[in-house]
Parts: C-alpha cells; structure tokens; sequence
C-alpha cells in the first residue's frame, strides 16, 4: 500500500502539478486556480492573454503575436496581472496536497450512521431506487433494540470523533416513527455519559407528518429533508400515492408549516428531475415562489433507459438549465426574493479542508447504512446488493475487502478524477452511482460530472455576481 | 488590478498539515442523498 502511494505521488507530480480552469458564463470569464482555490473574474484581454499560457503556466510567445485585437500595452498589463498572481499562489498554483495523501487515507472511524427505519413505504414513487421501500428485500421496520444497538455500535467505533450523526431514513421513517423518538431518546442519554454529541436528521416524505411529529422533529432533528418534487403536474407524475393518485396535495400544506416553524432554516424541500422535467428549473422557481427558502432538487439515479434517466443527449439541455436557473437566482436574491439552492451552495472561504474533499462522503468508511435487520451496508443505495454487506450492528464489520476499496479510494486514485478541475468540489461523486453505471466504484458516473461541474461553474458565476 | 478581479483568494492550500480532523458533517447527510456535493459544508474547527 505505502509502495503505490509512492508510485502514484510520482505520478502524480509528473502529470497534475498545475491546473486551472476557465469558463464562460452568461458573458462573464471566470478563472478557477483548482490547486489553491482562488477564484478570479478575468475582463477579454486577460482572458485572451491566459489561453496564450501552456498548462504549466509558462507563457507561449508565439500564441501572443495572434492578439492583434489588443494594443500592446494592455497586453503587457494583463501579461503583469496574471504573473503577479502567480507569484502570490493564486494561478498556476503546484499542487501541494500528493505528500500528505498517507495521511489522510489511513484508517478511519465510523462517524454516521443512516438508520433504515422502515423497509416499507406509503408512496410509489416510479423512480425510487430502493425498490418503493423494500430494497430487494420485504417489508419490514427495525425495532427499538436494533436501533439502540446501531447507536451502541456507532458510540464504540467512532474512537475519539465528538460529532456523531444518525440520520433516519427509509422507505418512509415516519411510519414508525415510536421507534425513531426512543431511538433518540436512548442515544441522549448515551451522549451524557460518553461524551458524544449525536446530530439527527430525518428524510421524509411528510405523508404521515402530524402536529407531534412535527413538533418533535423540530425539537429533535438538526436537519430534516422534505420530498416534493416541484410543479404539481411534475411531482404527481411520478410521486403516487398505493392508489395512484399525486401526493402533492396532501404534502405542500404540512411541508409549508414545517419549514416556516424551523424558521426557514435547517431543512431543505428535495426535489427528483427526470428527463420528464429537464425544464427542472422551474420546479425550482415554483417551490421558491410557494416560499420555500432551502431548496434541493437533484438529478434521477435511475436505470439506463428506464425512461427516467438523464442521458448524454440531454446534458446541454441539462446544463443550459443550470444557467438559466443561475441567472434567476442572482437575480431573485438580489431583489429581495432570497432562496437557497442547494446545488449553487459553495463556502469558498469557510468549506470543508481538503482531506474531506479529497475522500467525500465517506461511505463504506465513515459512513454505513443499517437495515431493519441490523446489516451494515457502504450506503444506503447499496442496501440490499449482498456483495457490499459489511457486517452487522452485533458482530461488527466483517472482512469484506470492499470496505478495503472503499477506504483507498479518492480524487487521487480515481484517474479521471484527478485530472479533473471540479475534484476538490465534488470529491469524487458518489460511489453508488460510479458501482451502477460502471461496475467499479472507482470510475464515476460521466453524466453526475458533467452536471457537477456545471453547477460548479454556476456556484462560482454567482458567487462572482454576488461580490459585484 | 485593471483586469482580473480576484473573488477568493487561496484558501485549500491553507493549513494543510492541519487538515483531517474528522470532524465534519458527512456530505451525503446534509440534503443530497444521491448526489455528492461538500463543498458548501462548514469546517468545525472554524
């Protein structure tokens, strides 16, 4: 293991040392100098005068004779613009990070946990990829003693890590919600005694959402995610109710109340786009517009060709979208029609450091799925493919050597990761998807890149706009 | 500066020898559940 990190640091430092990215949005140029993450806004001439650079961040003088557009002395200014960035690590910037990768690949702790409270669902949405709720397996919900179990599990193999997370999933958690609140109650007093701090989330689908749960999630959970898809002629077409009928009746009033008693804060609407609705946006703008504030709206995982999924000809139209959506937002957040979307969210100053953008969500190390049943999955998209079982809630982790390929892999690793401008915002994407579309968790899915880094590119644009 | 405006200056590279504490919120967690997005998430030890 020490040895390939040696060979691949060699590598690495022969290919990759220096990196930008430049791109064009609504007129706009914008410089991305990926290794140290500044962000700069280039006028024409320097924009031009920066394609004139070889990647390595040395001048081509022959290239420069061909910007006879521009008078020479702005020329030598743009020329004295970009040197001086250089020289301040803000473009063309050596990577510095491929001496630390030992370090920051070494064994870890589990930190999180994602609690399949119930195998079972009230909805039957034509996308879900856990089957509807039952994840290739039967129906079923976890008791109380295989949560408090989960949380025992998480408390004794987190090592010295303070913030524990728990996040209540499913199928729909809220139909067995009982166990969810004594599940939280047991890891409170767990907490008091170890030293922990446990932070829970609940994703739901707001059917059963009644006064008390609503009042105990916004006691109890950090965070809780809300599923509406958008438009209701969107979310109808897809999330139905056992009888067939839309859903979005029966949610937009409870989803409404919850978001404005936790104050428009610490929560999110979470949409699902198909290639029905490239025109996603605005499903975006009408959650926004029915006064939502922290949106989410994600591309499908969804079989090739099960009629749902984005496919390579949809990518423009995807991306053109994007834009168009940019451009609304900036505008909208500057007239006092503020909203959050999450996919446009970037902290280019107070982010994540870069060990956690290197390794990303951490499933399969950091992070498990637990099922009703107590088996411990990478993730919770893995839950029911045997081959990623890693054990159980009882007898720990097993020998499974995927767990193995989960930890080793990184935005250093994956080949077409690190010669990619987006790996420090995307972090490699998601394994599950990779496993899906490619059968190898260490090649990512091209349609999740190509969309990331196009909503890289909005982030960074607005975040331009938004500094004017 | 006349032609590039600079909207972050350096902040990856910033105490790297620092970095991977563990600490933060794991990405997946936050709202995405299918899609990996990190950094927008805060560091705790700021």
């Amino acid at each position: 293991m020490a040895a390939a990190i040696l060979v691949l640091q060699f590598m690495l430092k022969q290919q990759v040392n220096f990196m930008i990215h430049s791109f064009k949005i609504h007129g706009t140029n914008m410089v991305l100098d990926v290794m140290s993450g500044a962000v700069h806004q280039f006028d024409d001439i320097a924009y031009d005068v920066l394609g004139c650079y070889e990647r390595n961040g040395v001048l081509n003088n022959d290239k420069i004779k061909n910007l006879s557009q521009y008078k020479e002395a702005e020329i030598n200014e743009a020329i004295e613009e970009i040197e001086y960035l250089k020289k301040k690590n803000m473009l063309f910037t050596e990577d510095p990070y491929t001496e630390m990768l030992p370090a920051w690949t070494k064994q870890t702790v589990v930190k999180a946990l994602c609690l399949h409270i119930a195998h079972d669902c009230n909805l039957r949405c034509s996308y879900c990829f856990a089957g509807t709720g039952e994840y290739m397996g039967r129906r079923s919900l976890m008791s109380l003693e295989v949560g408090k179990r989960a949380i025992d599990f998480l408390i004794e193999n987190s090592g010295n890590r303070r913030n524990l997370e728990v996040d209540f999933f499913g199928g729909e958690p809220l139909m067995n919600f009982e166990v969810v609140k004594r599940i939280v109650e047991y890891a409170r007093v767990r907490e008091n005694k170890t030293g922990k701090n446990f932070r829970f989330t609940i994703t739901t689908n707001v059917m059963l959402l009644d006064e008390d749960k609503q009042n105990y999630i916004n006691e109890n959970m950090h965070n809780v995610v809300l599923s509406l898809d958008g438009r209701k002629e969107v979310n109808d077409a897809v999330r139905k109710r056992i009888d067939g009928t839309g859903s979005y009746d029966r949610i937009l009033p409870l989803a409404k109340k919850m978001a404005e008693e936790r104050g428009e804060q610490q929560y999110y609407i979470r949409g699902t786009f198909t290639r029905k609705n490239l025109d996603f946006g605005a499903d975006v703008l009408h959650m926004a517009d029915l006064g939502f504030e922290q949106i989410s709206v994600e591309p499908v995982v969804a079989a090739k060709d099960s009629g749902l999924d984005i496919r390579e000809e949809d990518l423009d139209t995807v991306c053109n979208e994007y834009e168009r959506l940019a451009k609304e937002y900036v505008e909208r957040r500057k007239n006092g029609q503020w909203f959050n979307f999450f996919h446009f969210m970037i902290d280019l100053e107070g982010g994540p450091c870069i060990a956690k953008r290197m390794r990303g969500c951490g499933s399969g190390t950091e992070y498990l799925a637990v099922t009703p049943e107590g088996e411990l999955y990478p993730c919770h998209q893995f839950v029911g493919h045997e081959e990623f079982l890693l054990g159980n809630i009882y007898d720990g982790l097993n020998q499974n050597t995927v767990r193995e390929a989960f930890r080793e892999t990184n935005v250093y690793t994956k080949p077409r990761c690190s010669s990619c401008w987006a790996k420090f915002y995307c972090s490699g994407g998601c394994a599950a998807n990779a496993w899906k579309f490619n059968n190898d968790i260490r090649i990512p899915y091209e349609i999740e890149c190509e969309l990331e880094k196009k909503r890289v590119e909005c982030a960074l644009w607005i975040k331009a706009q938004e500094s004017n | 500066m006349k032609h590039i405006k600079t909207i972050n200056k350096s902040t990856l590279n910033k105490d790297i020898k620092k970095a991977g504490c563990g600490e933060c919120q794991t990405s997946c967690q936050s709202a995405c559940k299918t899609s990996c997005t990190v950094a927008n998430q805060e560091c705790e030890r700021k």
